[in-house]
């Protein structure tokens, strides 16, 4: 039985603004407990909410990020129900009327094809505060600061039909969200959390039953949740079952899904617009001016990648996925360095080297201006590829600047055509057999050749001029 | 529309309001005559009015992203029926 699996996203993308959605409370992370919890955020009487600025702002950039349809009118709703980091009873949302409408998105498979991935909406709501079920044993303690933190949640159509299709859509939108600030992508604060809703079906038929998955705080989890939770619908339905709608928790330790609480009632929010909030009315000039002010989408820079940087799709996919890795890319291509070379160098040595560390690429140990010195120091001839790797380590391991290194360990390479022609006749002499050996047909001995020359000048030698030089003398 | 016992139950429970059945026959019989006002509403046409959110014909207003909050949460604790290390603390919710 072949069975087709379909995934929905929820992205909740907390805002980078200063101050929360309706009040002015600050949104800062770490703070003591309750210390930015103003009285709008704790739901007393009397008081009213009132809308940011910057939070409409945002929610905009995205929408045209997306190409989506603006709702030019939307509206705030209540979505009522009980729990204690929830102090009003409701939380603010967009229920009928969404401030973005349908949109977008352009993802890349692993095949190196392009998906178009709908999203069905985006609409603005306020986070919930923080339940502390640990700390005590007889009570659960509630720390509000995070009550109020706007959120942008980014609903995608049921589009992808593989965890490694709903991971590249997540990241994509990750980025996204990053590229246009609207959003720091810190997964392991919570500012960017997804849900999944994921159900299967034999081919060709109509939707099955979904399950919503939540508590997934990383890329890695996403996959690995989607792909249990799909394994556990296929083995319920092959058994003749079928499948409950609910929420279900994803648990990384045990690696499963289960059910959260089983609700006996379905969840009645019953939403209604909020009598406190008017509708928000985007004018055309507010559009205009944040049209204007978007910065290169990945998208946008990817396809200039390719076109005017001649990088391949794939390189230039890698490099654009994450901004601060485009923009170190690019500071180096700026200066003048080759392209390949230098997505080569930041896709290879650096990336392996910031893996292997444990860093992003804002924190490394070499800068964008370093690496692009050490890319001019090969193109210039000064050093060759392989002892730039050596270099490269040496700078890494804070052993001085990429000339000093040069200098220092006697690194530069030799392009003195008579000293290379002098080591290449010591090896010729030294190896008749294998000489012998060339002239007769074996062409691939040149590759021994050039090994002896570079050893015995201890990789100094420039390989282009060893070679040529080679050919010369065996032919 | 009409309500019938059992439905009112529900909107009760989730208000969390905490109704005896006596009660909750009467709130069924009030419910419904208020709900009938609502059916003589809809006899108007309203084919040609356009949908509102709110009675005002205004638009939202909206605030500079800034804090302008202090730290009350002394004064906010003190009036809390419990608290401990700066949370609010209630009965224990079971996850």
């Amino acid at each position: 039985m072949t069975w087709e699996t379909v995934i929905g996203l929820e992205i909740h993308s907390q805002l980078r603004t200063q101050s929360k959605i309706f009040s002015g409370a600050s949104t800062a992370f770490g703070s003591k407990a309750n210390t930015q919890a103003c009285a709008v955020d704790l739901g007393f009487p009397g008081v009213l909410p009132v809308l940011n600025e910057e939070v409409v702002k945002m929610a905009l950039r995205f929408g045209l990020s997306v190409n989506a349809a603006i709702n030019k009118n939307s509206i705030f709703a209540r979505k009522n129900y009980f729990y204690p980091d929830l102090p009003k009873g409701y939380q603010i949302s967009q229920f009928e009327i969404p401030i973005v409408g349908e949109g977008s998105i352009e993802i890349t498979l692993e095949s190196g094809d392009n998906k178009t991935v709908g999203i069905t909406r985006a609409h603005l709501e306020e986070d919930a505060g923080k339940s502390i079920h640990d700390l005590y044993d007889d009570y659960t303690a509630i720390d509000l600061n995070r009550a109020g933190t706007p959120l942008l949640e980014i609903v995608s159509e049921p589009d992808m039909s593989s965890a490694k299709e709903a991971v590249a859509y997540a990241k994509k939108i990750h980025a996204l969200v990053q590229y246009i600030e609207i959003c720091d992508g810190n997964m392991q604060e919570g500012s960017f959390r997804c849900d999944a809703n994921v159900s299967v079906r034999k081919q060709g038929e109509g939707l099955g039953t979904r399950a919503e998955l939540k508590n997934i705080n990383s890329f890695k989890f996403l996959e690995k949740a989607i792909n249990i939770e799909v394994d556990r619908q296929i083995d319920i339905l092959e058994e003749g079952g079928s499948v409950v709608q609910e929420t279900r928790l994803y648990d990384s330790i045990k690696n499963e899904t289960r059910s959260m609480r089983s609700k006996e009632e379905a969840n009645d929010y019953r939403y209604f617009p909020d009598p406190d909030l008017l509708p928000v009315v985007i004018s055309d000039e507010l559009l205009e001016e944040i049209k204007k002010d978007l910065p290169e989408l990945p998208t946008e820079k990817k396809i200039r990648f390719i076109d005017t940087l001649g990088l391949s799709p794939y390189d230039a996919e890698v490099l654009t996925s994450q901004k601060e890795v485009a923009e170190y890319f690019e500071s180096i291509i700026k200066q003048g360095a080759d392209s390949k070379l230098s997505a080569n160098w930041v896709m290879g040595d650096l990336s392996a080297a910031l893996n292997k560390s444990q860093l992003e690429i804002v924190d490394s140990p070499i800068s964008a201006d370093e690496l692009f010195l050490l890319i001019s120091r090969i193109t210039d001839n000064t050093i060759s590829g392989k002892i730039a790797k050596d270099v490269f380590k040496l700078m890494w391991d804070g052993k001085g600047s990429v000339d000093e290194i040069i200098d220092k360990q006697g690194l530069k390479q030799m392009t003195d055509s008579g000293a290379i022609e002098s080591i290449i006749d010591d090896v010729i002499a030294n190896n008749p057999g294998q000489v012998q050996q060339f002239k007769d047909g074996n062409s691939k001995l040149l590759g021994f050749f050039v090994g002896q020359v570079m050893k015995a000048s201890q990789g100094k030698a420039n390989p282009k001029q060893v070679n040529e030089i080679l050919n010369a003398k065996l032919s | 529309m009409s309500l019938d016992n059992k439905k009112v139950k529900e909107i009760a429970h989730l208000a969390r309001l905490n109704m005896e059945d006596s009660d909750i026959e009467q709130a069924t019989a009030e419910l419904n005559n208020i709900l009938s006002l609502m059916d003589k509403l809809g006899e108007i046409d309203t084919g040609d009015a356009e949908p509102m959110a709110h009675p005002l014909k205004m638009s939202q207003r909206l605030r500079e992203d800034k804090v302008s909050e202090d730290d009350l949460s002394e004064e906010f604790q003190a009036i809390a029926p419990k608290t401990g290390q700066g949370h609010f603390l209630v009965p224990t919710v079971i996850e």
